[in-house]
């Protein structure tokens, strides 16, 4: 690569993490309700400007989607610094980072393999409760963290073969059958809490207490910087590994047995192994996700892990457009902060989702934006 | 014995409930092969509906018992009748043909408005509302067994309820239609069957049926909840895919079935009758493993 490639390259990372970064903290910093939606406005209009005239596809092609995953990174931690001190941003940040990699998983199963899954908030939750019962021994808390994705997947792994005999509304009903169990079981066991829930104690890494506030070379940080840090930093392993998965022979594995179970088992691709890999991995990485949640609100109680949250969960998938990691990220960030940026809608928040998603179904069955196939053989511009 | 009785009897009660849901789901796959999520939501507005038309008459000085009664049932049953149809026609139709995934969650979706719709517009539809009792309270005690004319009253109107839609399906015209579509629609199509006018009339019948249930629940537990009805959709949707999705005895077996399940996991089994649906459930995604199809097949099978 010669430098001049190079340079072209970070350059048009670093402008788009800077337009990406000045866009979430205008939507951050605001507090009028009015400032709220005219900035959603704008921003819709010059993304989709940014797409219809091609200047955003290729800033991306140019920058390479690594890059951009790296200056956004690098905007996310810039913003963790400007709102050292405001609690309420960095939670917001870390929830809808950390709902965010839950979708990750559920768009592994999903979008991916095809396998549908309606026990998202279940499996979300499954992590919160292993993190409290963990946490208060002594193992370590990133192991915790781990392990709050391992026991999400072997408890998924308790639904493979029901999921794997049947498909399409029947493998649906059977994960939403376990989200309704599952919560009515939390609700009526003692040892968990019943449904009062439990309170977990705090991330705690090398001796390093996340709930306490600190200062840094004089500057005040709230212990919430520290859980968006961490939360920035599964975003992004999580992104980064799905993205490989996607693009490896794995991910073609996938596409084949979502598109054609019968044309991809002629070819020799196990249905069975492929279908039990995505569902899996995406359990664990909702699992972990739910882990690190718990610890950061210090509290969980079966009245979080409702079906509404589920399809709260799907539907945010499906407003990304099926199949699309940019839009899925976007449409993380706007499901969950926008109720509570304008406090009118907070209240109205389900309906207004479900009335959305009816509609996106019914006008647009492709999802908001078309998914893109792949490419065998590189990218024409590479 | 007597209180063997008793638990049949309860039983007899939530399967026969859970049956009317069920044929709704069997009903709506049998003519369009889709499943209408809603159909727990239309229970709720339902009884809701019910319960609007029940404040209204006191208000309006109107306080016989029966014509009360009356009144309430077919107020919730002909409204729901009407939203069923609506639904069918501007959520499920459109969607013919797109992926059985889409238009699970299109209908979960408009489940989901309709019972946010109850919770934030009906007055204090976030709380549990109290139902009225509308039917006669006597009841007579053998030993500990307690029969109640309530009970019995709402058992026998849903026997003829059910009864009734299969002789419906049997005997009649429309009933003829329901199944020839359900059969093969492009057959019936050319056979000049209004393909239109039936399926909307198959989700008006089955919305009925879910609204009776939903008022048959309020009178049942004396209470109803804007949430109650996505569990009984559940449970519902799970004793028709149980029995076999698309057919009729399979529905109501399917019915009676869980809640027999239930009912075994309230009072017979070593652990605290508070883990009887998580044991329902539990068995319920067993069946489906062992038979993935359905208890009872629908005529012409379909591979699931």
């Amino acid at each position: 690569m010669t430098a001049a490639r190079a340079g072209t390259r970070a350059l048009s990372a670093a402008a788009l993490a800077a337009v990406a970064g000045l866009l979430l903290y205008g939507f951050l910093a605001t507090e009028s309700e009015k400032t709220v939606g005219l900035m959603l406005l704008g921003a819709v209009i010059a993304v989709a400007g940014g797409i219809r005239s091609g200047v955003l596809p290729r800033l991306v092609a140019a920058a390479g989607a690594g890059a951009v995953l790296a200056g956004l990174g690098v905007a996310m931690v810039v913003l963790v610094g400007v709102f050292h001190d405001d609690p309420f941003v960095l939670l917001l940040m870390s929830r809808a980072l950390l709902v965010l990699v839950a979708c990750l998983g559920l768009h592994v199963q999903l979008a991916d393999a095809g396998v549908p899954n309606f026990a998202g908030a279940a499996f979300f939750g499954i992590g919160g409760y292993t993190a409290a019962v963990l946490g208060r021994g002594d193992l370590p808390h990133p192991v915790v963290l781990l392990a709050s994705g391992a026991v999400a997947a072997a408890v998924g792994s308790l639904l493979l073969l029901p999921l794997l005999r049947t498909r399409g509304h029947y493998a649906a009903l059977i994960t939403i059958a376990f989200g309704l169990l599952f919560r009515t079981f939390l609700e009526v066991n003692d040892t968990l809490g019943g449904p009062q829930g439990l309170k977990l104690a705090g991330l705690r890494v090398l001796g390093w207490s996340f709930n306490d506030d600190r200062q840094i070379l004089g500057v005040d940080f709230s212990g919430y910087a520290f859980y968006c840090l961490a939360a920035i930093t599964l975003a992004l392993v999580a992104v980064a590994l799905v993205r490989r998965v996607e693009r490896s022979w794995i991910g073609l594995a996938l596409d084949a047995v979502r598109l054609d179970e019968t044309a991809s088992a002629c070819f020799g691709i196990s249905i069975g192994r492929w279908k039990i890999a995505a569902f899996t991995l995406g359990n664990a990485l909702i699992g972990v996700a739910g882990g690190l949640s718990a610890m950061m609100v210090g509290f969980i109680a079966p009245n979080n892990f409702t079906f509404q949250e589920s399809l709260v969960l799907v539907s945010i998938l499906l407003l990304g457009g099926l199949g699309n990691l940019a839009g899925l990220a976007v449409a993380a960030l706007i499901v969950i902060w926008l109720p509570e940026k304008l406090q009118p809608i907070q209240e109205f928040r389900y309906l207004l989702f479900s009335v959305l998603v009816v509609l996106v179904l019914v006008l647009r069955p492709t999802g908001l934006v078309r998914r893109t196939s792949r490419r065998p053989f590189g990218s024409v511009a590479a | 014995m007597d209180l063997l009785a008793q638990y049949v009897m309860n039983g007899v009660m939530l399967g026969l409930m859970y049956a009317l849901v069920a044929l709704g789901f069997t009903l709506f796959f049998g003519v369009l092969d889709v499943v209408q999520f809603a159909h727990g939501d239309v229970l709720t507005a339902g009884a809701f509906a019910g319960l609007a038309t029940y404040a209204v008459l006191v208000h309006a000085g109107l306080d016989a018992a029966v014509p009360q009664l009356v009144l309430v049932v077919l107020a919730a049953t002909v409204s729901m009748a009407v939203l069923g149809a609506v639904l069918g026609r501007v959520l499920v139709m459109p969607l013919k043909g797109a992926p059985p995934l889409n238009v699970l969650l299109a209908t979960l979706m408009g489940g989901t408005a309709l019972r946010e719709c109850i919770r934030l517009f009906y007055p204090g539809g976030s709380q549990p509302q109290r139902f009225p009792a509308l039917l006669p309270s006597a009841s007579w005690s053998m030993g500990r067994f307690n029969l109640r004319l309530d009970n019995v009253l709402m058992i026998a109107a849903g026997v003829v309820l059910v009864v009734g839609l299969s002789q419906v399906l049997r005997r009649t015209r429309l009933g003829l239609e329901i199944r020839a579509v359900a059969q093969d629609e492009e057959t019936a199509r050319t056979m000049g069957i209004d393909f239109r006018r039936v399926v909307l009339l198959t989700f008006a019948i089955g919305s009925a049926l879910a609204a009776f249930a939903g008022v048959m629940n309020g009178l049942y537990y004396n209470e109803i909840n804007f949430g109650s009805g996505l569990l009984l959709g559940v449970i519902g949707f799970s004793a028709a895919v149980l029995g076999g999705l698309g057919s009729f005895g399979g529905a109501v077996l399917g019915g009676f079935l869980f809640a027999g399940l239930q009912t075994l996991g309230a009072v017979a089994l070593p652990f605290a009758s508070a883990y009887k649906d998580v044991f329902a459930f539990a068995v319920v995604i067993l069946l489906m493993t062992w038979k993935p199809t359905g208890l009872i097949e629908e005529q012409l099978g379909e591979r699931v």
